[in-house]
């Protein structure tokens, strides 16, 4: 665990180089958990160039692509336990699906259904849509688990741009005030919108930036699934078990965004493509899957069943996601508070006797 | 109003950019800053351009922080620039509510006068974009609320353009919100070059004597069509786009009323704490001896904005606003 933490923050944690080699101490997972590893980044992949292509179709609104964070977004989550808690941002579709969440679910939020959540019994919030809103929350569900002795972590996810806002400061501050048991993710893929990540801060690095608040700042290879499968998990650890040195740990997961910030974004306006060109030789599932077959834990026959599981499952929940009638009207009204107020009791039958009267096609523009 | 001659032919965010280089043209110290305004041209595109034109001194691509952008352009605002911060969305200006609330709005009582805050911070609000969840919200009534502040809706190209001009020009702080619903929905002639609509001037769209109609912003247009489809019933509205919504245009609003007697208020923020309540409480206090039916709110649900499946029942529609006004003109 020390050699993961007693390091410079610009010390950047390699398990598998570019080419899927092995240059550091792998994690301490079966063939089948590593399997598992691929299957997931493979699914996060496929869910995505499928969701992608729905919004392009006009059966989805605007979505967050996650290409080229299928490590980070995998091998962090793959290290936490189900008690354990997620705060996510919006673009975490492939963390969220491994602790729990139905694909369905995560499309039918941008089919725009729901009230905002996700109906799941998993210990995930709902997304954070304005940024870096859910780094303090997570430092909340850790002092909450902390004060129950409930043995549960509490992750955060967030991006690059995020750690330039002030929650990101404060969350991160009361953590090691309190010294909870919190892991605190940075997806830093280079690119908040059109910013990039060096005009967003001047500080050297993101995982720098944990020395302000007296905690652990760890800087890691974002496209390397087996890296931040192995910090995260020491991160983890050592928030169950902190021994001397602070619980809460700052992880920088180095990585790119390949596509655009959202389907209503056209990076051509602000980045070469050139850097994207570049980036896409570090493809993290190429390199996991380089990996296994030298290892030999996966040849053609793993690959091609691996990829027919994948686009059955997506193809599954799209189905199911479609299929969904668009929600009940009334069920705006509830869950605004326990109770319904009189004047949402009144608002709830003013729309429905407007409904019976006039028709749903009165309303709805499609 | 001034304008020169030429025109040109705009939609509405082509006017907010025309209206910034304008002035920036005009003026040296004004500066727009704020979240992928530079290169980018805005997530909008309502900078396009800028940046080239007046390079990253003048345009300036901030780091992620809304608070930090507001904050930085009160600084500014205080030694005498003219900043113009864009907050991307609505829904994401919270953090810099403290900012805003706390001391653009104060600054000049809180010095008598010696420091002032002539900032517009624009931000494009509301639904019917399909867009994810807090990109819809519509909360203008936070800001009217604020004293100090000034609260500006265009709903219409030259409008936006003139009243974008009037509000950089302004000495004091203005929260400048722009209808993204409606920012490609319509052209219409623009002036070009110099152009100012006075902030504080509401403007009659369609005038009828039997109901006064106020509305604002994105509202207008769904507003306006049911005015038209209920004159094919007989009931001839006045429709009144406010356009300032602080301060109010007391005059024209109870000017219509003393004609009318009736009036309904459409708004797409939720009704509870919205200007509906306020706009009615100008008409008891000023013309309650003319008026022949309760006010009615035709408004946004108390509830969070729903994600977008259901986004064409929260906002109010021509149907809504038809049976809303029918209610006031069918009194008692």
């Amino acid at each position: 665990m020390s050699d993961v933490f007693d390091r410079a923050p610009d010390d950047r944690v390699q398990v598998l180089d570019e080419s899927g080699d092995l240059v550091g101490e792998p994690p301490d997972l079966s063939d089948a958990e590593l399997r598992d590893l691929y299957r997931h980044m493979r699914l996060a992949r496929h869910f995505d160039e499928r969701a992608v292509s729905l919004q392009r179709q006009g059966r989805m609104g605007t979505y967050p692509p996650l290409a080229g964070q299928e490590a980070a977004q995998v091998g962090s989550a793959a290290a936490l336990e189900p008690r354990d808690w997620i705060a996510p941002s919006y673009r975490e579709h492939a963390t969220v699906h491994v602790h729990g969440l139905d694909l369905a679910e995560i499309l039918l939020y941008w089919m725009g259904h729901g009230a905002g959540g996700w109906s799941t019994d998993a210990n995930v919030l709902p997304p954070a849509v304005p940024i870096a809103t859910q780094i303090p929350h997570t430092t909340g569900l850790a002092l909450a688990a902390k004060r129950r002795d409930d043995d549960a972590v509490a992750c955060a996810y967030f991006g690059d741009g995020a750690t330039s806002e002030g929650d990101f400061h404060e969350g991160l501050n009361v953590a090691g005030v309190f010294d909870v048991p919190a892991v605190f993710v940075c997806n830093n893929n280079g690119w908040a919108i059109s910013v990039p990540r060096e005009r967003q801060t001047a500080s050297e690095t993101l995982a720098g930036k944990a020395a302000a608040y007296g905690i652990d700042g760890v800087q890691v290879d974002g496209m390397d699934p087996l890296a931040t499968y192995r910090v995260t998990r020491a991160a983890v650890e050592k928030a169950r078990a902190p021994g001397d040195r602070p619980r809460p740990t700052l992880i920088e997961a180095v990585q790119y965004r390949f596509g655009a910030h959202t389907t209503a974004d056209d990076p051509t306006v602000y980045r070469d493509e050139s850097e994207v060109d570049e980036w896409r030789k570090r493809d993290p599932i190429t390199r996991l899957e380089r990996y296994l077959r030298e290892t030999g834990r996966l040849d053609d026959d793993g690959v091609v069943e691996v990829d027919a599981a994948v686009r059955d499952q997506v193809s599954t929940a799209i189905d199911r996601a479609e299929r969904t009638a668009r929600p009940d009207p009334d069920g705006m009204f509830d869950d605004v508070y326990a109770d319904p107020t009189p004047a949402l009791r009144a608002q709830r039958s003013h729309l429905h006797s407007l409904r019976d009267r006039h028709g749903d096609s009165a309303f709805l523009k499609d | 109003m001034s304008t020169d001659t030429d025109t040109q032919n705009l939609t509405l965010v082509q006017a907010v950019r025309d209206g910034l280089r304008t002035e920036m043209q005009r003026d040296e110290d004004v500066i727009v800053l704020g979240e992928d305004v530079g290169k980018n041209g805005g997530v909008f595109r309502a900078t396009e351009g800028l940046y080239e034109e007046f390079g990253d001194e003048r345009v300036i691509d901030t780091p992620l922080a809304e608070s930090g952008i507001v904050g930085t352009s009160i600084g500014m605002a205080a030694y005498g620039l003219r900043p113009v911060p864009e907050i991307q969305f609505m829904g994401f200006i919270y953090p810099a509510f403290d900012q805003i609330v706390s001391h653009a709005a104060r600054l000049r009582t809180r010095t008598r006068g010696r420091f002032t805050c002539p900032m517009v911070v624009r931000a494009p609000y509301g639904g019917g974009i399909r867009a994810p969840e807090h990109h819809s919200e519509s909360k203008e009534a936070f800001f009217v609320h604020e004293p100090g502040l000034k609260v500006v809706i265009p709903s219409t190209p030259a409008d936006t353009k003139g009243l974008l001009a009037s509000a950089i020009r302004d000495p004091d702080p203005v929260v400048f919100l722009e209808p993204k619903l409606i920012y490609r929905a319509f052209r219409e002639d623009v002036p070009a070059g110099d152009h100012t609509v006075p902030l504080g001037e509401a403007a009659v769209r369609r005038e009828g004597s039997d109901v006064s109609v106020y509305t604002w912003g994105a509202m207008t247009r769904p507003t306006t069509e049911a005015a038209e489809n209920l004159a094919a019933e007989g009931i001839e509205c006045e429709v009144i786009d406010l356009r300032t919504l602080s301060p109010l245009d007391r005059e024209t609003i109870v000017d219509s009323f003393e004609k009318t007697g009736r009036a309904a208020v459409v708004h797409e923020a939720p009704r509870t704490g919205g200007l509906g309540g306020e706009i009615t409480a100008i008409l008891q206090e000023e013309a309650l001896l003319y008026q022949e039916a309760p006010v009615e709110r035709i408004t946004g649900f108390d509830t969070p904005v729903p994600l977008y499946a259901l986004e064409d029942y929260y906002l109010p529609s021509p149907t809504r606003i038809e049976e809303g006004i029918r209610e006031v003109v069918d009194f008692p």
